[in-house]
């Protein structure tokens, strides 16, 4: 291994933006689709339903308890076994590892998505629902016209800071062997044996990124607050 | 089906069940060194991000953006890696040949320890910016030193009102010991995957190793609670003390 070679850096930027893509990618699905089933189950926990609400507190606890890695390993494993079962198929459907990705960031960030929404349906004032209620408004139309709204606007700092680590973690697919921004890195460090150019780079490209995301992040804070919650 | 945790390895004695146990205690013992460092650089530069000195505030501010933005892995990878290569020769080659599991085991503990250093120090911040402007400035008339000011007076506050959040920090220390598997260390995910890749019984590698993060999980949240009592202070808000409850009063606030 020679000196800290610059061009070597040039060389690969093309596969490494590639990964980067890949890596944005998994967090735009990770983020619109844990938003969506973690909005669900937040919904049902503190409607408090009966049984859907103690299975969304398993989930959630069970989901937070463990390593993403050990998600990323169970259901690469149990997807094509859940495939085969629900299309009849006489053998395991494999999905390979992008799929798995697309699925495990869902459901796991849904998890973490869910407590920080469930605690901000926790701060509305109960007289909220009961003026709600008094305007002959059905439960859907109360959230959806009055609680949600507020809600989300007021976690909205907390989901994105969530989502800058979200971000971070899709790093972790590595153990799958995608490329990503950190796989790609990885690939042309072993290749070309450019382990130092390699990992710096991308480390200063998440510092760039996560830096710049939790500025901006701090200024959304101030400016968009609601202006009695402030 | 059997349980295959019970059966003897492949040409070995041990049982996988053997492999299981060890990985936990990798796990465990880099989680739990892994936090006392975190613990003892968190407070220090949480405690120099609200500093009256300029330098020293920038100083931590630098620290935090740049070991709280680099995912973990790549803060492991750049222990692992990229630091022997910097290193003078001797000294690189010294660091590699480190013997297992002590190769893979230093640069995780780094890379962990500093990674969550960085995650601590904003809420020890957090806490301190939390208290009344009173208190340093009542500190300091006192005579304390800006040391002692720290010491006695902002930092057994600011410590007790983050413990909850501290908490969270404590389970993601225990989850992302799991992220060393990727520089070879055979903590509690990776042998559960070695299970797996061995007797193919993957519900049993897999779940038992679930049901353990969960077992420790609530180990975590029942220490850190008893912390939380054992160290409240009465009038602070933060006391969880018994008190008789009367017909009428208001609900209950932590």
């Amino acid at each position: 291994m020679g000196p800290f070679d610059l061009s070597s850096i040039a060389a690969a930027w093309p596969y490494l933006l590639n990964g980067l893509l890949f890596s944005l990618e998994l967090t735009i699905v990770g983020f619109l689709g844990g938003l969506v089933f973690g909005t669900g189950l937040a919904l049902v926990r503190h409607m408090d339903l009966p049984f859907a609400a103690p299975i969304a507190t398993a989930y959630i606890t069970l989901m937070r308890s463990i390593p993403l890695i050990m998600v990323l390993f169970w259901f690469f494993f149990l997807m094509p076994l859940i495939l085969m079962w629900a299309t009849g198929a006489s053998r395991p459907v494999p999905i390979g590892p992008v799929w798995t990705a697309f699925i495990t960031f869902t459901l796991f960030e849904a998890a973490y998505y869910a407590e920080i929404i469930r605690a901000g349906l926790k701060a509305i004032p109960k007289g909220q629902f009961e003026a709600s209620k008094a305007l002959g408004m059905t439960t859907t139309k109360t959230y959806r016209l009055v609680i949600l709204p507020q809600v989300l606007r007021m976690v909205s700092p907390i989901l994105l800071t969530q989502t800058i680590i979200l971000f971070q973690d899709t790093s972790l697919v590595y153990v799958l062997s995608i490329t990503d921004l950190l796989g790609a890195a990885a690939k042309v460090a072993q290749r070309d044996a450019r382990l130092v150019e390699m990992y710096l780079t991308a480390a200063v490209v998440y510092m760039v990124i996560c830096s710049a995301a939790s500025q901006m992040v701090a200024v959304l804070r101030t400016r968009y607050a609601i202006p009695s919650r402030a | 089906m059997s349980f295959v945790l019970f059966e003897t390895v492949q040409d070995g004695d041990e049982r996988y069940l053997d492999w299981l146990v060890s990985g936990l205690g990798w796990t465990i013992g880099l989680a739990a060194a892994g936090g006392c460092i975190a613990f003892a650089i968190g407070v220090i530069v949480g405690s120099a991000r609200t500093s009256r000195h300029r330098g020293i505030a920038i100083a931590a501010r630098l620290y935090v953006e740049v070991f709280r933005n680099i995912p973990v892995i790549v803060q492991m990878f750049l222990w692992y890696f990229v630091l022997p290569e910097l290193l003078p020769k001797e000294l690189g080659d010294a660091y590699k040949k480190l013997a297992p599991p002590w190769g893979s085991f230093v640069p995780a503990l780094f890379g962990l320890s500093l990674y969550t250093a960085a995650r601590v120090a904003e809420q020890v911040r957090a806490g301190i910016e939390a208290l009344p402007n009173g208190q340093r400035a009542a500190a300091q008339a006192l005579g304390m030193t800006e040391l002692e000011v720290y010491r006695l007076v902002l930092l057994p506050q600011a410590l007790r009102i983050i413990m909850p959040t501290l908490t969270s920090e404590v389970m993601g220390i225990f989850k992302n010991t799991s992220v060393a598997l990727t520089i070879g260390l055979l903590e509690l995910t990776a042998q559960a995957r070695q299970i797996n890749e061995f007797t193919f019984q993957t519900f049993q590698a897999f779940g038992s190793a679930t049901g353990i993060y969960l077992m420790l999980a609530l180990a975590v949240y029942a220490v850190m609670h008893w912390l939380e009592a054992r160290f409240s202070m009465p009038g602070q808000g933060l006391a969880r003390i018994p008190r008789p409850s009367r017909p009428g009063a208001a609900g209950e606030k932590a």
